[in-house]
């Protein structure tokens, strides 16, 4: 396998950018750090069941991805789901509350860890079998551009799945009829333990694209503003008729693949190069940088994540189990 | 034969269509009446491998009639996304046995989202599927029902007759969840294709609005010495052993259950409290078949109304081969369906 460093672009300057929008994106970031750290402990005392597999050090690309879409605007999730469905305004209290299994969580407690998801704010219920959800996606996206609703749909991927012949018919029917759907692939380098050189003769997922009849694009994705500037370009194309796009954002890992993996397999020297890039703490210190912040402004957003999770940790377990009746509901509709 | 539910105000009565023309008319009728309803598939333009949608394209175009690539787990899961939008998405296949290659879609996906999701997306989709052997060798020959009937999430109709075949397409295209249409290849009456030789393949189909419940069974003969399930072609050859019975003496009571998720157990243990004995015929693989599910049923509900053995007649556990005399040897025919009533009226216990 090769080891693949990250090359890290120079920041832009965020001054263009309205400070709503940076609060907004270090909001979501850092509320996505905080709750998958808190989800890892209560999982490690073992107080939370099932299993988990954390979207640590992936920040930047779901809430850059997420933040350049309308409200309205649909996104399918993955196994690695806890991260996008945060990014998208899933609220923290269902969230937690859908880990435990509790009655309130967003999918009642039938869903889990693997299945999060929300239709109130456009979050398809998570697909966690690998490829299945990007014929899925372009479905939503094809009943978008019959009925005229103007919504895009972005479809969150692996670079494993680029491997999966879902995926691949998938690229092909939204190109061939042009549907609005981004698909965003949120590169790791590894499908759990296999890295990406061993799996692909070609060295960027976004390669694939061309064949298929859309643009692709690789892009550095611990840079929320990088992510959100190609996402939103993508967008506006995908509305405005142009079809599909394949934007392919280059992240790492900070954990396994899931709860009981230590990623040995990573080599060391590629681990450290990645780490020393991680998306939450070198946004805050851009945000520090620029004149309109200061460590009281950026504090100020942290105690508010702080009170929003203590508030979901508590709701999640003062929230009541399903009705055991439950279990017989909603198999059909 | 009965046809309880036959509210018409019909009064072309001499109309006989076939159930490819009956199953065309469904879908126009629909399509007309509602603009989110869209068939897809591959070479639909030109009608589809039994054409269901002969004529369809130049009717409606481009936008309702879309023909795909060979790519079925591709417009499988984006009719999924298609239907949680709000569309109501029917899907040709050529042989149902594609649907294997896109079985992650429909089991994992399509049968689940509703589940998994606690009750927030709803997915509307019928898939259009010819089955059972028919000369084609074992790729094309899968009795479909048989597979998916233990999948929770699914639900199974097998029509067996023209009128049938209009009102419960019409009720599965209105219905909320995913519906797999299943019609056996020597039952649709397409041109150039055979259709099986009885008394039911063609029938009279009122040109009116009608729909008929999925989840209901119909008792196609009526009789009281004996009751046989059976569904789809084993109906067909069901109905032709029950008419020469008939002269002999024996009335047997043909059910025919229509849909085999939901299953009208009901209408089954009514029967068998009547005439005491009780065959199934399917086509499928005995191991996986309804007739498993239906025999335990009826003996947990009415174990003592039985005066012989439950009976099930089915394919046995190997592939279809294609040898035409093996094929016959393996799917129940009507001189194997008439031995075993012959047998089971004359069964009693020793005391």
């Amino acid at each position: 396998m090769d080891i693949r460093k990250p090359s890290v672009p120079e920041p832009q300057d965020l001054s263009t950018y309205d400070v709503d929008l940076l609060s907004d994106i270090y909001h979501r970031m850092f509320l996505i750090r905080l709750f998958e750290q808190r989800v890892n402990e209560l999982f490690l005392k073992g107080i939370m069941p099932g299993t988990i597999h954390l979207s640590l050090g992936q920040e930047a690309t779901t809430v850059g991805a997420c933040l350049a879409l309308q409200p309205d605007d649909m996104i399918t999730l993955t196994h690695r789901g806890h991260g996008q469905a945060l990014a998208k305004g899933i609220s923290a209290k269902s969230l937690m509350a859908e880990l435990f299994g509790k009655e309130t969580g967003c999918c009642k407690g039938k869903g889990g860890s693997l299945h999060v998801g929300d239709m109130s704010v456009g979050a398809l219920p998570a697909i966690s079998i690998v490829g299945a959800s990007s014929p899925i996606a372009t479905g939503l996206a094809f009943a978008s551009k019959r009925r005229k609703t103007g919504q895009i749909v972005l479809n969150f991927f692996g670079e494993g799945t680029a491997n999966k012949g879902d995926w691949h018919e998938a690229l092909n029917l939204a190109a061939i009829w042009k549907l609005p759907v981004i698909f965003l692939c949120e590169n790791n380098l590894y499908g759990v333990s296999t890295h990406i050189s061993d799996v692909m003769a070609v060295e960027y997922v976004a390669q694939r694209a061309p064949a298929y009849g859309m643009p692709g694009v690789t892009i550095y994705g611990n840079d929320p503003i990088i992510v959100y500037e190609e996402v939103r370009k993508a967008a506006e194309r995908a509305r405005n008729g142009g079809g599909p796009m394949l934007v392919e954002s280059l992240t790492y890992r900070r954990g396994g693949h899931k709860r009981d993996d230590p990623a040995t397999y990573r080599p060391v020297e590629e681990v450290e190069a990645w780490f020393k890039t991680d998306p939450v703490p070198a946004f805050r210190a851009r945000l520090l940088a620029d004149s309109r912040f200061d460590e009281a402004r950026v504090t100020a957003i942290e105690h508010h994540v702080v009170g929003i999770l203590e508030e979901a940790v508590e709701f999640a377990f003062s929230s009541r189990e399903p009705s055991v009746e439950a279990a017989l509901e909603d198999v059909y509709a | 034969m009965l046809e309880p539910h036959m509210a018409t105000t019909d009064t072309n009565t001499s109309r006989e269509l076939t159930i490819v023309q009956a199953l065309r008319e469904a879908i126009r009728e629909e399509m007309y009446r509602d603009e989110n309803v869209f068939v897809i598939g591959e070479d639909i333009r030109i009608g589809g491998s039994f054409l269901f949608t002969l004529g369809l394209h130049s009717e409606f175009g481009d936008d309702r009639v879309i023909n795909t690539p060979i790519s079925e787990a591709g417009f499988i899961g984006l009719s999924i996304g298609a239907a949680i939008q709000g569309m109501r998405p029917v899907v040709d296949f050529q042989y149902g046995d594609f649907v294997f290659t896109a079985c992650d879609q429909i089991v994992q996906q399509c049968a689940k989202l509703r589940y998994m999701s606690g009750g927030q997306v709803k997915i509307p989709l019928v898939l259009q599927m010819p089955t059972g052997a028919s000369g084609r060798g074992a790729q094309h020959a899968n009795t479909m029902e048989g597979f998916f009937f233990g999948v929770p999430g699914i639900k199974i109709v097998t029509p067996a007759t023209p009128y049938d075949a209009k009102g419960l397409l019409k009720s599965a295209i209105r219905d909320d969840n995913l519906v797999m249409f299943c019609v056996h290849k020597h039952l649709y009456g397409s041109k150039g294709r055979k259709l099986i030789d009885s008394s039911i393949s063609t029938g009279h189909v009122p040109e009116d609005d009608f729909l008929i419940p999925l989840g209901q069974a119909d008792i196609k003969h009526p009789g009281e010495h004996i009751t046989v399930v059976a569904n789809s072609l084993m109906l067909h050859r069901t109905m032709n052993v029950a008419a020469a019975l008939e002269k002999e003496g024996i009335r047997v009571e043909v059910i025919d259950p229509r849909t085999l998720v939901p299953f009208d157990i009901d209408a089954v243990i009514t029967s068998v409290q009547k005439t005491g004995r009780l065959i199934l015929v399917e086509e499928s693989n005995e191991r996986s078949g309804w007739g498993a599910y239906v025999a335990a049923k009826v003996a947990d509900k009415a174990i003592g109304f039985l005066d012989a053995p439950i009976r099930r007649l089915a394919s046995p556990d190997v592939p279809i081969p294609f040898s035409p005399v093996l094929e016959n040897a393996v799917v129940p025919d009507e001189t194997r369906i008439r031995e075993a009533i012959l047998e089971l009226v004359e069964f009693s216990y020793a005391r």
